[in-house]
């Protein structure tokens, strides 16, 4: 077992304007290795396979137990985090290359602040009064915070945007996430007071009309996240929303 | 005047909760992070937060929860900070259920409590296992609100350096690295707030973020800042042992009723569920039956230590205990705790609901951090600290699911504090230290990049991780805190000849992780001489040979300014103020 090896082939670019290229690189395995340890082992020994000294790579990670949503990357082709995919579940050589939908930094990092502008556009919050002490919040059901819990558990790693085919600079669609984010922040009864503008926010170019129902982002949430059913609920509303508008105009 | 500048350093739970309470009082922040501030590792808390709302008919009170968390800490908190907390923490947990966190709910619909170690109350809030992510994204879109509202600025990809210091040695800004552009800056403030975390990454692997390297705490020791307490480190009982990490296992698992034990025969062969109660070993509800596998997180770890290490009796002779959940039914687990239950399927591949967990711990908390005073600041006028990175509200030992509220209300005290010193400050002299501290800095950077040697910086701190965990941890002796300490002198010489793989100015994280661990190697020294010095046993340090609480000569706050002597800090110590509980001897055997 000592002398187990795993192969990995990564793809490398030092910047936008410069050429990718892949390079692969032979590990010592060792039990319980995830794509992460892989990573962090050729950056105590940046060599390739073929003895060329290397770079360490570059890539976004943080907390490494699936939660904090940084290190999402193409494995095998696949959009998924990087922390939870075990070497011992993934055929070799393992590749391992950036999103593709997203501005490359370097490597394997790319930009996906996106999202956070999207979450803004939505208004993706609860318009509270202030921080001082107002007494308790609204009361709410169990069976409404276990509909409420699951979107909110939202990690932010943006796979579903990455896998979504009509996810693209064409489109400038918002994606998944942020669609099930308007759901959650529309179920909430404080919430609920900047529902229309939210609702507005996704009715024009780029909302939620875009959606084709390739139903791909429910498949590849790293969080289970029941993304179709929000798409399903929001655009709905949207509907609604627009035909009510259209009346009072 | 015009309005104050502040800049918050860290978006996890405290640096966000301070920019709320600066930004809702009319002030404008820019708030620097490494990672996208969504991304902080206040993710990771999974039990809950502590507050005595007093929901489920046990009396609980504000000042059972005080008793608890300084008994819990062994009695070396200020107690004056710790009353406050406890005191603010029921309005804390009104204010973020008002914010949207889902909170587990009772079916009349209020907010749900469950039990956590160190307390015989139900007093912990909780959203399922994942509660610090929870939190953390109710603040980031409080904060999200503000930012397009103008009054926040983030600089997110952006690493801290230092302050930036005047001729008063007042904080006047900052310098801070743009992790993708490696452009160096400085950033003028009237006041900063520090909130930064812990300091996990000094021992290798542990349950924090990689983030958690505890280098902007060290540049500032280096730079005046008192750095108390350093010696106190927790060591979380339950942790999934990993390659690239320690992987918390939430004390809420043993809080909804998980079970600690071992087979009684060393190696059983029996498969698991087949070995009967009778030649089950339930040692900490054997050895501590009043609260049973509750009690405070030192007391566990050493527990697990003996067993495995003086008892042998490890799993498989490997160090490992099984952690329990198999006698409760599937529904509940899920709804309370399907967050930690499924990091553990996830990377484990077996589904603690039908086997026992194999979990041994791990480094997870460091009390210790930037000295402060009431009001969050340090010993640096104009530079506040908020959070894990500073040492005032958790003693000797932290209690589980106090971390998130002392985050909190941290934030919520240096906020407003930060903005009223700014409002009353004088400008500065010149242009206040800017030009020079960019000066240093820029020195810094251009040897780093250019040094030619042979040292891979990565390499360097595996061995740091090791030598600290060996010695620096659980069990601690003189002789290894000795060794420990030389080997960190060894290693910043080692340093000297460092050699980056990558000299590139794009988004080179080989340089930034360097200048992280040169000041990872200062701070352990804080840490393992700070543990040399105190000859006792308290909450989480413990030494076998001073297995007493000495309080005639220790109960004292230990505080380290920087030489940069060979010897390395300076430690001085100041009295603890005990107003309000006298300390008493800790013994989780009974009930207080």
């Amino acid at each position: 077992m000592a002398d187990k090896k795993v192969t990995l082939e990564i793809k490398r670019q030092a910047s936008p304007d410069d050429p990718a290229v892949w390079e692969t690189f032979e590990l010592d395995w060792r039990p319980g290795m995830n794509v992460i340890t892989a990573i962090m082992d050729i950056a105590a020994n940046p060599v390739t396979a073929d003895g060329h000294p290397t770079t360490p790579v570059t890539y976004d990670c943080n907390c490494l137990e699936e939660i904090c949503g940084s290190c999402a990357m193409r494995i095998n082709g696949k959009a998924r985090m990087a922390c939870s995919a075990l070497l011992d579940n993934l055929d070799q050589p393992i590749r391992l290359e950036p999103l593709s939908k997203f501005p490359l930094v370097r490597d394997l990092q790319v930009d996906r602040s996106v999202l956070f502008e999207n979450l803004k556009a939505v208004k993706a919050w609860i318009p509270i009064d202030g921080t001082y002490d107002l007494g308790s919040g609204p009361r709410v059901f169990p069976q409404q915070q276990e509909v409420n819990y699951p979107l909110s558990n939202c990690i932010s790693c943006t796979c579903c945007m990455e896998v979504c085919p009509q996810f693209n600079i064409d489109t400038g669609f918002v994606g998944a996430a942020t669609i099930a984010q308007v759901k959650l922040f529309n179920n909430h009864p404080t919430g609920s007071v900047l529902k229309e503008e939210r609702l507005r926010a996704l009715a024009g170019d780029g909302g939620i009309q875009e959606c084709g129902f390739a139903q791909n982002c429910v498949e590849v949430c790293p969080k289970q996240i029941p993304l179709t059913s929000a798409i399903s609920d929001v655009s709905r509303d949207v509907i609604l929303q627009k035909a009510k508008d259209f009346l009072r105009s | 005047m015009a309005t104050p500048r502040i800049i918050v350093v860290g978006g996890g739970l405290a640096g966000l909760a301070a920019v709320i309470k600066i930004a809702e009082a009319g002030g404008t922040v820019d708030l620097f992070s490494i990672v996208p501030v969504k991304r902080s590792h206040s993710v990771c808390a999974q039990g809950g937060i502590n507050a005595a709302k007093n929901l489920k008919g046990e009396g609980d009170t504000t000042d059972k929860h005080f008793d608890d968390t300084i008994y819990g800490g062994d009695f070396l908190a200020n107690q004056p900070p710790v009353k406050a907390m406890c005191e603010a923490a029921p309005a804390i947990i009104d204010l973020l259920d008002r914010m949207g966190v889902p909170f587990n709910r009772t079916p009349e619909g209020l907010l749900d409590f469950r039990r956590f170690g160190g307390t015989l109350y139900n007093r912990t809030a909780f959203a399922g296992a994942t509660t610090g992510q929870q939190l953390l994204y109710a603040l980031d879109e409080q904060v999200r609100r503000y930012e397009s509202e103008g009054k926040v600025k983030k600089y997110e990809g952006w690493e801290f350096l230092s302050a930036v210091l005047d001729s008063k040695g007042a904080a006047r800004g900052i310098t801070a690295l743009d992790l993708r552009a490696m452009e160096l800056r400085s950033f003028p403030a009237d006041a900063i707030i520090i909130a930064t975390g812990g300091a996990g990454a000094i021992f290798g692997k542990s349950t924090n973020s990689v983030i958690c390297t505890g280098s902007a705490q060290s540049a500032l020791f280096q730079q005046g800042a008192y750095y108390a307490n350093g010696e106190f480190i927790q060591v979380h009982p339950t942790c999934i042992p990993g390659e690239d990490k320690l992987r918390l296992m939430s004390e809420s698992a043993r809080g909804e009723g998980g079970r600690v034990w071992v087979p009684r025969t060393p190696g059983d062969p029996r498969p698991v569920k087949q070995i009967p109660a009778s030649e089950r070993f339930y040692f900490l509800e054997e050895w501590y039956p009043k609260y049973g596998n509750l009690v405070p997180r030192d007391v566990a770890t050493r527990a697990i230590h003996k067993v495995v290490y003086q008892l042998g009796l490890g799993l498989d002779g490997q160090p490992m205990v099984y952690l329990d959940l198999t006698h409760i039914d599937r529904a509940t687990l899920n709804r309370k705790l399907e967050g930690i239950l499924e990091i553990y399927e996830k990377f484990v591949g077996v589904d603690p609901r039908d086997e026992p967990m194999k979990i041994f711990p791990g480094v997870h908390y460091t009390m210790g951090g930037l000295w402060v005073d009431v009001n969050q600041m340090t010993n640096i006028p104009g530079l506040f600290a908020a959070g894990e990175c500073e040492y005032q509200y958790h003693g000797a030992n932290r209690l589980g699911a106090n971390s998130l509220l002392s985050c909190i209300f941290g934030g919520f005290v240096s906020g407003p504090n930060a903005l009223r010193y700014a409002k009353g400050l004088e400008g500065p002299e010149g242009d206040g230290g800017h030009a020079a501290e960019l000066a240093r800095q820029a020195e810094i950077n251009s040897k780093l990049l250019n040094n030619v040697g042979t040292e891979n910086p990565f390499k360097l701190w595996r061995e740091l991780g090791q030598t600290m965990t060996e010695h620096v941890t659980v069990i601690r002796f003189n002789k290894g805190l000795k060794e420990a300490d030389e080997k960190v002198i060894e290693l910043i010489e080692r340093y000297k000849n460092v050699n980056l793989s990558d000299r590139s100015q794009w988004a080179n994280t080989s340089f930034a992780f360097a200048r992280q661990l040169k000041n990872m190697l200062e701070l352990s020294r804080v840490i393992a001489q700070g543990a040399l010095l105190r000859d006792e046993s308290r909450g989480a340090h413990y030494k076998p040979d001073f297995p007493n609480r000495n309080d005639e000569k220790f109960l004292k706050t230990t505080k380290a300014s920087f030489t940069g002597a060979v010897a390395g800090p300076r430690f001085e110590y100041e009295e603890v103020d005990t107003q309000f509980i006298k300390p008493r001897p800790r013994n989780y055997d009974a009930a207080k």
